[in-house]
């Protein structure tokens, strides 16, 4: 258990997917105006990753790996080329199935989200989680977790950053530095926060 | 050339930036970008998918059907990367381990993606060729500024030479260590958008909020 409660911590702040890694910027910078939709579009991203990240590790390990065919009696084959293609879409057709389960459900959401949900598809920190849970070598539940966990991470600092940019409209900011500028200079010094976290040993 | 044709190579250089001024594809660009050779082995693949698959998609842009077009130009971007990615193991292996899962996120670059589908799927085969070349370098230039400055400050390297001697090696210049750790990264952007925007103007942000004028100059 204590390996896991490791694993989650680690995932959410010392190896942040927004924040050290750098994965999924394009839709952190911009969605992150507004506390609301940060929220919506983080809770989107923790359930994505949360069943993406597993069931591609599944894949992985139980039909592209190099020899992972064996139980169908295929044991020379190596697949592990196609994981690319596999993962994408894999990803794809789960954020259409999450868009119709919310249009249905949950309308408000699904408004609120409106065109950043297919932008999840293009949004590397999913695609990122996965490559990262098949390059270490996560087994099932660790895979699980580590899905949980990044996904949890991403949210926070999303959310994190969509509050001080609600601050941020009562400052002076120079004209240049307007807008995109600034942000990049906020999530710098959000993501040196965060990085006092590596020393942290459970 | 033609006008249509230098535009399309030209302006995503500078005025039409992919990464400042569309905010796309900065994943990759500020993972990558600790020292200069993987930087350029990534602009290089960038570049590559990028002008392959406009043109892919270009080629077939009257017969694609609009409601699936999405995913039929994922799966040719997600090919290129793949034959990309399969090169780089065969003939860099070293920099293919350190550029790691940044590769494979190449399918993720918006900047792929955007122009094929705002560009690439509504214009010809040749200018839809000369935009992915022009994305490709606008991409490029940005990474090779922010890497070099890093690497520079950083280590005092350039392509892993010397540049500036280090004071542990008897020389003069201590490095700054924070340059090779992710937050620089953001900082170095956010810096040179400050100065492509003082330099163009034009590409200023409207505040969405404007301070009052009284309290702004504190004349009150």
């Amino acid at each position: 258990m204590g390996n896991y409660v490791e694993l989650f911590i680690k995932a959410v702040f010392v190896e942040n997917l927004a924040l050290s890694f750098f994965l999924g910027m394009c839709t952190f910078l911009a969605v992150s105006k507004r506390i609301q939709t940060a929220v919506g579009l983080g809770t989107a991203v923790i359930v994505v990753q949360l069943i993406t990240v597993p069931t591609n590790t599944f894949l992985y390990h139980y039909v592209l790996e190099e020899g992972a065919l064996a139980w169908a009696g295929l044991p020379d084959i190596d697949l592990s080329f196609l994981g690319l293609v596999t993962y994408i879409g894999v990803i794809a057709a789960m954020v259409q199935i999450l868009e119709m389960v919310l249009d249905r459900y949950f309308p408000p959401l699904f408004h609120a989200l409106g065109i950043y949900l297919p932008l999840i598809t293009v949004n590397c920190a999913i695609l990122g989680g996965t490559l990262f849970s098949v390059q270490r070598d996560y087994t099932m539940p660790e895979s699980i977790v580590y899905g949980i966990g990044s996904g949890f991470g991403w949210a926070l600092a999303l959310v994190g950053l969509a509050g001080i940019r609600e601050k941020l409209k009562y400052s002076d900011v120079p004209a240049g530095l307007q807008g995109l500028g600034i942000t990049f200079i906020i999530v710098g010094l959000m993501s040196l926060g965060f990085m006092a976290f590596a020393g942290v040993q459970l | 050339m033609s006008s249509a044709a230098k535009r399309a190579l030209l302006a995503p250089v500078v005025d039409d930036n992919p990464v400042t001024l569309h905010v796309l594809g900065i994943c990759s660009a500020l993972a990558v970008t600790t020292s200069l050779l993987p930087s350029l082995y990534m602009c290089l693949a960038l570049t590559v998918v990028a002008t392959l698959a406009n043109t892919a998609v270009s080629l077939i842009r009257h017969w694609l059907p609009n409601s699936i077009r999405i995913i039929v130009q994922m799966t040719i971007i997600a090919s290129l990367v793949i034959v990309v990615d399969e090169s780089l193991k065969a003939f860099a292996f070293e920099t293919s381990r350190e550029l790691s899962v940044f590769v494979g996120l190449i399918i993720t670059n918006c900047i792929v993606l955007g122009r094929t589908e705002s560009f690439a799927s509504k214009n010809p085969v040749g200018l839809s060729f000369l935009d992915g070349i022009g994305n490709g370098l606008g991409y490029s230039v940005i990474l090779i500024l922010v890497a070099s400055t890093r690497e520079l400050l950083g280590a005092g390297t350039l392509l892993g030479y010397t540049v500036f001697p280090q004071v542990a090696d008897g020389g003069w210049y201590n490095p700054n260590g924070m340059m090779l750790l992710p937050p620089s990264a953001f900082f170095v952007i956010g810096l040179i958008i400050w100065a492509v925007r003082t330099w163009k103007a034009e590409q200023v942000e409207k505040p969405e909020f404007r301070i009052h004028e009284v309290h702004r100059t504190g004349a009150l």
